[in-house]
Parts: C-alpha cells; structure tokens; sequence
C-alpha cells in the first residue's frame, strides 16, 4: 500500500497546533515513514494536489475571503478532513472579535492606535476582506473535530499514526481536552 | 506588449500567511516593482477592551504559537508596570530562563526546519524535496540533532510552564510556580548537546556562506538603521534593558527606556498590506526605517556577554570591518550567535543562587492604571501598552510586534531579490524560491503581525501594465 498523502494549512490560527505537531519530536520521522506529507505551510507545495489527498488537516478558523478559499479547497481535493485545534473546532481566541464590528475592529488597528501616524484602513484588492470568524464546520463539513489549544503532540501523534494506519481516531479520555 | 504580474502565494515555510506581487515592466524582460502582502487581519487591539490585565498574558500568547512565551512574557511585564508590582528577582530571572528555552527553540526550528531545506538543500533543489521530509532523506543525523535541539527550548519551556505552547507561569508581579532542585539538574543535564548542535549549526552557516558568497553580496544588501533591547556596557539583551537606536552608519541616534517608545517609534500604513510600517518619528516615514531581531540586534551591540557567543560574534562583526552589516542572508549566522547565547544564559541563570527561592510573587500593588511591556522576542522587539480602569480591565492597548518593524526591510528585500534574479520571459521555481527566502531570511511571524494585522501565503501574480494578471504561480 503506498503511504496515504497528507497536506494541512492554517488559516485565522497562531501555527500553534502546527508547532505542537513538530512537539513529536523523534516520532516525526516515523510519522513521516507513514505518510506522504504534501502542501504545507512546512513544505514548498503551495495547495493540495489537485488529484486529491487521504487526509487533509486545517488549523485556525475562518475570518477572512482568503480563509473560505483555502477551506473549501481543502474539502473538495481531501476525503477526511481534520479541524486541528480550538479555532479550527470552535473559532477560538480569534472568534472573540465577533464581540466587535469589523469596522471598529479595523479603526482601533489602522486609525486609532496611539502609534499610528496618518492611519487608514487598507483596501487593496490583493488583501483579503475580514469577515465574522467561524469555526471550519460553519463553512465546510468536517470529519474528526480535534480540539485542544494546541492539541497535544501525544494527540496529533495518535490523530496521525491512526489515519496513517486507516483507522477514523478516536478522540476520548485523556486525549480529549480543551485547553 | 502588455506587462506581467506574477503572484506568490502562499509564501511558504515562514509563519503565517502573505504573498508577493512581481510587477514585470512592458517589455516583461525586467521588473517594476514587486510587493510583499500580508493579507489578513485579527484585531486583537479590539477585542481584548473590557478583558483583565492579569488574562492578557493568557490571551495574547494566541497571536503566535511558534513565540508564544514573547506575549506570555511582554503581556506580564506590561501587567507588572499597570499594577505597580515590579517582579521580586528570582521571578524574573525564571522568566528569563523561559524566554531563552524559546530563543533556543524559534531559532533552532528556523535555522534547520524552514530555512535549512535552502541552506543545506540549495535554492533550486525539486521544492517537492526542499523541506523538512526531504532534510530527513539528505542529513538524517543532523536533522535528528536539530529535533533534539527544538525540543530541548521546548522542554525548558513546559518544565516551568506546564506545557510547551501556550504555557502558564508568568503573571502580573512574577511567577507563579517556584523551580525544584530536581527540574533545575534536568535542564542542565540536555544543555552540553544543545551547545554542541548549536555550534554544528554555526559551522553549517560558515561552509555555506563561503561557498555562496556571491548570493551574499548580491541578495537584498542595504542600509536601514537598527534597533533593540541593550544592557547598560552595550551588550546583548533580550529580556529587559533600554532600548538602542543606530543609523546606518553605526552611531546611535537614540537611547531611551522602553515605557517612552510613543516619543520615538511610529507606525505607517500603506494601502497593499494589512501590516503596518514602525519608523523613526524624527527622520519620518520611510528615511526612519530599521531593522530588528538578529541582525538588528547584533549590530547595536558592542559585546555578548557569555564566552562562546561572543567569541563567535568577534567574528561576525569583522564581515563589514566592525560597521553594521547589512546583508538579509547574515541573519541566518546572527541567529545562531544569538541561539548559542541563549543557551550559555541558561547556564548562567541556572547557576545564580536566587533561581531556587521561592520569592516569587511581590503581592503589594500600587495601581499605575497604564503599563508598558517590552520584550526582545526572536524576531525583534515586541512592545504591549496596556491602559486599565481601577477594576484592573483594560480599556485599550497598543501592540507592536517584533515582525512588523522589519515589514519595511523584508518589502524593501523582495523588491531588490525580485529585480535583481528575476528576468523574463522565461520564469524559474528556483528564482522565485530566493524571491520567497528574501522574506524567509527575517524569520516572519505573520500570525504576529497580522494581531492586529494580517497572516501570510504566497502566491506570485505576473501582472502587465494595465494590470491584467497574466501569469499566476503557485507551486503544486
């Protein structure tokens, strides 16, 4: 059997559960005896082959244009795919700007902040336009839901070697946490 | 002829999300212009109003997780100067033993996991192999020993914190857990190797500089002023300290405590990127510009203050006969010097008799209400500026991360690799991959930058002159 491909991106995250994926350690190169690691904000492939991946991982929430773009791609070129970590699962910190308009949001960074010396709000149409943060669910159908901030390497390691070995992880017990 | 633009996105093996625009001029033989984008925006200047002071060391470390413990620790100290409780010495020496676990930890993945696959496997290799699974298959011992090295950072890390990402330990007036006897001997017992690796990293760095001298001179070389955190003999700090500003030319233009940077540092917007421009308020946007992290740092100092690194650092500041050095790929070599410091730091820390008391936590406020905290994370100077009401919850803040005072000098650095390697018409990987490592070099931390700011992918657009995207790289 050949190894099953993998890719991942994150998105409104930290790189924390992509960091606490590194927290393997050693056991990242039997990980990667077990799978094909793909596009990956670690790698230089910039998305998920277009024939298709096994698995795909997304870490952070949606709060942006740019963010429904890549989620979408990832579900439609992935069979199962991973929310990593409490953005990714629940929105998570990033979510608490939805307490806020946009707008205000945009002001207090851009306009208000006492550094800022003739601030703006950029527009530029290569940027990416903010939107109400959701959870990866909000925008597309999500198989293993891993939460955790970060997971712990222990329950990356388990969610990987698992899928690596064509089991759906089960995420209970000790694996399962929130903070 | 209509001219191209090319678009790079994402920008890989750096943190966070941006990409990069190469404007071709007409005749598409040549570029224009190109742009570094950081393209999302969180807000946490928002919405952290109304949250407590002693939350914020909770909350802001979820701006970055490869830095964490740079907002864990810089949102602390600005808690320490809002409720007037300054650290009894033993808690900050035990925070600063924190940030040199992550010194160690960012710079060791940096160096090997995500510029390594271009020092060690070459610009132009396959980018199917040039990462860390292609490492792994080309240098497996060393890479091992680069894994090891993370985890060593990482381990200091969990061991005073609880956990390696996200840990809790510092808070508003000092720590709150007192280090063992038993934890202290275990950090030791990892840190000869950690040394070691470092110095093998240091050696890696030589042999390449050597053998790409020409990519060196010719890669993104200009003069900026610089700017950090420095002890009161001019040596380097990371934790606490004045901070030091130079021209271009080496002399220092400003030298002021942290709690008055509104006085000297401001911030520029441009319409292209949700990141924001830091420049010095007297020469004004953009002849105000400088450089932070390594080679920032490294060039306001005058000495290190640990024996192996600034024996290693001697070195170093012979490249450019003792003037500031200005080459974006030297902040690799800085990096290691700096990495090799931490660890010797550790060594120091672990041996003052004041790391084992249990004074921890100087419990006596006098409530100041506004509080500024200033760290040297890995990438540069991270500035939080709190303001609370008398119930402790903050009514505003202010947040200047380490990346985004290099947001001039990483633009300035893809603009010049661009013009400099990339010719039409014809385009190759391997052209735009150095494109890519000219922002690499600063180490970015975009999930940082875009706190307030954006993230970073990278795509390449090839526009022409009237704007028609013609050509769109992503590599797959």
């Amino acid at each position: 059997m050949s190894k099953p491909k993998v890719a991942t991106d994150w998105m409104a995250g930290c790189a924390g559960c992509h960091m606490s994926l590194l927290d393997i350690d050693e056991r990242l190169l039997q990980v990667l005896e077990l799978i094909d690691l793909r596009a990956s904000p670690i790698t230089d492939l910039k998305e998920a082959d277009e024939s298709g991946v096994v698995v795909g991982v997304l870490e952070g929430g949606i709060n942006n244009t740019a963010n429904e773009h890549q989620a979408k791609l990832m579900r439609s070129r992935c069979k199962i795919l991973v929310a990593l970590g409490d953005c990714a699962v629940f929105g998570g910190v990033p979510a608490m700007r939805n307490f806020f308009t946009i707008e205000e949001s945009l002001r207090r960074a851009y306009i208000e902040t006492e550094s800022t010396v003739d601030g703006f709000i950029p527009t530029d149409p290569e940027l990416a336009v903010p939107t109400r943060v959701r959870a990866v669910s909000e925008v597309v159908l999500v198989d293993i839901h891993v939460p955790g901030c970060p997971p712990s390497a222990d329950v990356i390691f388990h969610v990987l070697s698992e899928l690596a070995q064509g089991r759906i992880p089960e995420i209970k017990d000790e694996n399962l946490h929130w903070h | 002829m209509v001219a191209q633009k090319i678009t790079i996105e994402p920008v890989t093996r750096i943190e966070g999300h941006a990409k990069i625009t190469i404007h071709m001029k007409e005749d598409n033989q040549s570029v224009d212009h190109a742009y570094l984008h950081v393209n999302e925006f969180r807000g946490f200047e928002k919405f952290c109003e109304g949250r407590m002071v002693f939350e914020m060391p909770l909350i802001t470390p979820r701006i970055c997780g490869i830095c964490p413990v740079s907002h864990h620790l810089a949102a602390a100290k600005a808690g320490d100067a809002v409720l007037g409780a300054p650290p009894p010495r033993p808690a900050s020496l035990l925070r600063e033993l924190m940030h040199m676990g992550q010194i160690i930890q960012s710079h060791g993945m940096h160096f090997f996991e995500l510029a390594g696959p271009d020092l060690l496997l070459g610009f132009d290799a396959d980018p199917a192999i040039r990462n860390v699974v292609g490492l792994v298959q080309n240098a497996p011992d060393i890479t091992v020993k680069a894994v090891q090295l993370r985890k060593y950072g990482q381990e200091i890390i969990r061991i005073l914190g609880g956990r390696r990402i996200h840990p809790t330990f510092a808070v508003p007036g000092g720590v709150n857990k007192a280090l063992s006897a038993a934890d202290r001997d275990l950090i030791l017992t990892g840190l000869d190797q950690a040394i070691e690796t470092t110095q093998i990293a240091i050696s890696i760095m030589k042999d390449w500089a050597a053998k790409n001298m020409e990519d060196i001179q010719k890669f993104a070389v200009f003069p900026t002023g610089y700017f950090g955190l420095i002890t009161e003999e001019n040596g380097l700090e990371l934790y606490d300290g004045n901070l030091r500003l130079i021209g271009s030319d080496g002399e220092q233009l400003e030298r002021f405590p942290a709690s008055n940077y509104l006085d000297f540092i401001g911030e520029h917007v441009e319409n292209w990127s949700y990141l924001k421009f830091p420049f010095y308020k007297k020469l004004g946007w953009p002849d105000g510009v400088y450089r932070v992290g390594p080679l920032g740092r490294l060039n306001i100092i005058d000495k290190i203050d640990t024996p192996l690194a600034n024996e290693e650092f001697k070195a170093y500041r012979q490249i450019n006969g003792g003037k500031p050095i200005e080459n974006t790929l030297y902040y690799h070599y800085s990096r290691l010097i700096e990495t090799l410091f931490a660890a010797e730091r550790v060594k120091v820390l672990l041996d003052d008799p004041d790391i084992l008391s249990k004074d921890i936590l100087n419990t006596r406020h006098n409530f100041q209400g506004e509080g500024v905290g200033v760290i040297e994370a890995p990438r540069g100077t991270l500035i939080h500026h709190y303001w609370a009401n008398e119930n402790g919850q903050i009514q505003k803040l202010n947040l200047i991360v380490s990346t985004g005072h290099n947001n001039y000098a990483m633009s300035k650095a893809v603009d010049m690799v661009a013009k400099t390697y990339v010719k039409g018409p014809e385009i190759h990987e391997g052209l735009l991959n150095r494109v890519e490592a000219a922002v690499r070099a600063h180490d970015p931390c975009l999930s940082c930058s875009t706190h307030a700011v954006g993230q970073m992918p990278m795509i390449i657009d090839v526009v022409d002159a009237a704007g028609t995207t013609i050509q769109t790289l992503k590599r797959e």
